[in-house]
């Protein structure tokens, strides 16, 4: 990549000694992106967006937050009630966690339809499995700030789950807390950690969109860019349809700050906090529930015994999302796209409904019939990664690959349809 | 419930006949709100109604300790009106040269005092149920005011045959296991409205319900008020970018 | 997509400017609106409802000997109030205004001439200024000295020498009665 030369003279003296403008050139305007991305590829740009909204209106937050247990949940409404556009504010950072997670799991089931983990995208996925690793940490750390009663009990429920370390669990539990239950200095470094970890995000994304562009983006028909013909520069095409899929983002995230404030959110959560007394049905936030049935699916022990019921949870719980990490590896199919992958297709879709059933089981309480469904999803959810994906490398038959995307584009133009073109 | 819905949200109500979860008490009925819809408003004189049923009834076990006097203003009551309703009470100011604590008159500035000093004393002098704090009742319980209504004009007297009620309890059809430790607080003119409505006992339920939505959303107004011309301010600035895309894309085959 | 190809090759002058428009129109609307979407953030940060609604201070001064100086605490400052002796009020009205960095007689200053009471907070950079307490080191002009940057005040807390800009500022204030005031 040549070095632009710059009209402006300040521009390029700076330009000269610190590239800065080179790489703004090259990697938002010129960045080849194949001119077939559909309405799904929104969702990369759309997340660091989010990002950026969490990270401002979570600093003016914490300008007015208290981290202590008798003025935390006060120190939230006095947002809410005095600071100026505080309710604002905190409904945006509030439905913007919810968001966040939207718009992550589409853009993480959108890499699962098209192949986006295969090679040479493999770094790619896994440190977006480590954002979204991060992001749960720091939405569940978050959840406990207000100090409602959600939060406490959210907090004790999922900090007890190291309890099940066998040997070290229980002082690791204590050392978390920093005392013998959820109490202040627990409050204090879960304030301290939601604060750095959006930072530590931060960095991830920025390393995610340097693999991207050292691999460049997959594309709906999931075969590589074979030439110019194939790509168009990010700027202008891409930056336009970002800013009008940011616009319809927009109208939904603020519909629900203005109109549904408290739609994804827990009334039990607008009760301070009360060590005495769990409230009756505890759940945690919708974008945890489909982990949260995993962890209460495994009801058994194993081995004997030497393998408790509890801990095997934890595994279970943990593992759902480490098994991303291998997908690479698990999926031996040549195809990427799941246009081209006939079995696989139906496999994902099932497995998307498996993902809500998931979520439908963990909203529920652990009783008769939800705990059948919770075992059985959970049951699936691995049987999709570790047998249905390895067996569809070697059973399944793809469909023939377009030659190349201009090809599907031009036989689309002229009035067929890729998909049939492809047949 | 609401989580279900939130997660069927992605999927266009792939599991909108999940939504019909049993729970223990029937549905309170549902009332025709001011503040319903995206468009709603509060009603300003039942909301000066619904702080006098809180101010003579509630209060002598409820705390409301997120409300300061000076919010009153904005439900309509002067300046002056305010200052007249805070001087009703009396909090602990301190401490004086002398180094002790001592009772005024509240000012605008303060936030409703507590009845009670703290927990232990509230359930003391309530057979050991602890009256809850109402300044979010309605957002800290599901279905916000019209179950707070319910449960103030669901009791029965005697309770349902069969039902052996607990020492101290009270029969409340709406109330989650149905005893509750509260008697009923209200009745037909419990209080006397300066503005001539009549106090019925459904009145002055709906009139305090109705003020305790407020003092658990005080900014709901605002919110929506804002909200409709941010999201018109939206959909404009959508259709200009929607229509850019297009110009921008109508070189490409894609 | 068929038309726009169909019609952008010979009226390529007329897409062109379609384009600039909309691109103008886009970016002016948007700017505006990323612009108004700011103010909440910096409002935010402006002093809250409750902040605003601060209690004003009531003072019963009854206590206060002639000679006394005392401090309260009004919107989280120092407040000093002074019940100045015949010969402190005699000094602060003969001062030549003319002589004064930040011209402003005496009577403009108090309600009561016995009582002055001022913010104490030096206007230069915000220190509190010695005085209040007997012992305490006065200045030349029998006022307040502040330590940081040696502003010195008269006995009715106007800047007499050193780097401070103006006079120690009055509080709003009234007596409520003969010896009782409400500041702010």
């Amino acid at each position: 990549m040549e070095a632009p030369t710059w009209k402006n003279p300040v521009i390029g003296w700076i330009d000269r000694r610190l590239p800065i403008f080179t790489m703004m050139q090259h990697d938002l305007v010129d960045y080849p992106t194949p001119k077939n991305l559909n309405y799904w590829w929104n969702f990369g740009s759309l997340a660091g967006i989010v990002l950026v909204i969490m990270i401002a209106t979570g600093v003016v937050l914490a300008m007015q937050y208290t981290p202590h247990v008798n003025h935390a949940f006060e120190s939230v409404e006095r947002i809410m009630r005095d600071v100026n556009y505080g309710w604002l504010l905190r409904y945006l950072h509030m439905n913007g966690a919810s968001m966040f997670f939207i718009v992550v799991y589409i853009h993480m089931f959108r890499g699962l339809y098209y192949g986006s983990y295969k090679a040479p995208r493999e770094l790619l996925w896994i440190i977006g499995v480590f954002i979204l690793l991060a992001m749960m940490a720091t939405a569940f750390m978050g959840y406990v700030l207000p100090w409602g009663q959600m939060s406490f009990w959210g907090a004790t429920v999922i900090t007890n789950l190291f309890s099940a370390i066998p040997l070290v669990g229980e002082y690791i539990v204590t050392w978390l807390w920093g005392g013998f239950s959820v109490d202040n200095a627990t409050l204090n470094r879960f304030f301290s950690l939601h604060y750095l970890m959006p930072f530590v995000i931060f960095a991830l994304v920025f390393l995610h969109l340097v693999a991207l562009h050292t691999s460049k983006s997959n594309n709906p028909l999931g075969i590589d860019v074979k030439g110019p013909q194939d790509t168009i520069p990010f700027t202008p095409y891409y930056t336009a349809k970002d800013m009008f899929g940011l616009g319809v983002f927009m109208i939904v995230y603020l519909g629900f700050v203005f109109f549904a404030p408290n739609f994804f959110g827990e009334p039990d959560n607008y009760i301070k906090a009360n060590p005495m007394v769990t409230p009756p049905h505890i759940v945690p936030e919708w974008y945890f529930l489909p982990f949260y049935a995993i962890l209460r699916a495994i009801t058994f022990d194993l081995f004997w015994g030497l393998i408790p019921a509890k801990l095997l949870g934890v595994i279970a719980m943990f593992g759902s999302i480490i098994v991303l990490v291998f997908l690479p590896w698990l999926d031996r199919s040549p195809v990427r796209s799941a246009r081209f992958r006939p079995i696989y297709k139906q496999f994902f879709w099932i497995f998307l409904i498996d993902c809500f059933l998931l979520g439908y089981a963990g909203a529920n309480p652990p009783e008769g019939y939800f705990v059948i469904l919770g075992q059985v999803a959970t049951a699936y959810y691995f049987a999709h990664f570790l047998i249905i994906i390895p067996l569809l490398g070697f059973l399944e038959r793809p469909r023939p690959l377009p030659a190349s995307i201009s090809a599907a584009v031009t036989a689309k133009g002229a009035g067929v349809p890729a998909r049939s073109a492809a047949e | 419930m609401k989580k279900i819905l939130a997660a069927t949200a992605l999927a266009a109500a792939l599991w909108a006949p999940a939504a019909g979860a049993s729970s223990e008490a029937p549905t309170p009925p549902s009332v025709e709100w001011s503040f319903n819809g995206l468009f709603g408003t509060f009603d300003r004189g039942q909301l000066q109604r619904g702080y006098q049923v809180y101010a003579e009834v509630c209060h002598s076990c409820h705390a409301l300790s997120l409300m300061a006097f000076r919010n009153l203003q904005q439900i309509g009551f002067s300046e002056e009106q305010v200052a007249q309703l805070a001087a009703q009470f009396e909090v602990q100011d301190g401490p004086n040269d002398e180094g002790d604590m001592f009772m005024r008159p509240a000012r605008a500035s303060d936030h409703v005092p507590s009845p009670f000093a703290n927990e232990q004393a509230a359930r003391f002098a309530n057979n050991g149920a602890y009256p809850p704090d109402q300044s979010l009742i309605v957002k800290a319980r599901k279905g916000g005011s019209d179950y707070i209504h319910g449960i103030l004009v669901g009791y029965r007297d005697p309770p349902p045959e069969g039902v052996t009620l607990n020492e101290g309890m009270h029969f409340n059809d709406y109330f989650p296991g149905h005893q509750i430790a509260m008697a009923p607080p209200l009745s037909d003119g419990r209080v006397e409205y300066a503005d001539g409505t009549e106090a019925t006992l459904d009145q002055q339920a709906k009139d305090v319900t109705a003020f305790l939505t407020w003092v658990s959303e005080p900014t709901l107004e605002e919110r929506r008020r804002l909200g409709i011309s941010v999201i018109l301010f939206l959909i404009v600035l959508t259709g200009l970018l929607y229509a850019l895309k297009r110009q921008i894309w109508s070189d490409v085959d894609h | 997509m068929a038309e726009t190809v169909a019609t952008s090759p010979p009226h390529m002058d007329e897409g062109e400017t379609r384009r600039d428009f909309l691109l103008i129109a886009t970016g002016v609307v948007g700017a505006v609106g990323a612009g108004l979407a700011v103010w909440p953030f910096i409002h935010s940060m402006n002093p809250a409802a409750d902040t605003l609604a601060l209690a004003s201070t009531g003072v019963n001064l009854a206590p206060v000997q002639v000679g006394q100086r005392i401090t309260v605490v009004w919107r989280g400052k120092p407040v000093f109030i002074d019940h100045r002796p015949e010969a402190d009020i005699k000094a602060a009205a003969d001062v030549d205004l003319s002589k004064l960095v930040d011209p402003e007689p005496d009577s403009a200053r108090v309600q009561k001439p016995e009582w002055l009471i001022v913010v104490g907070v030096c206007t230069h950079l915000g220190c509190i200024p010695l005085g209040q307490k007997s012992g305490e080191n006065r200045g030349p002009y029998g006022g307040w000295f502040c330590p940081c940057h040696g502003s010195m005040y008269d006995t009715s807390g106007r800047i007499r020498q050193g780097p401070a800009p103006k006079n120690l500022v009055v509080p709003p204030y009234q007596f409520t009665a003969d010896t009782t005031i409400k500041i702010g």
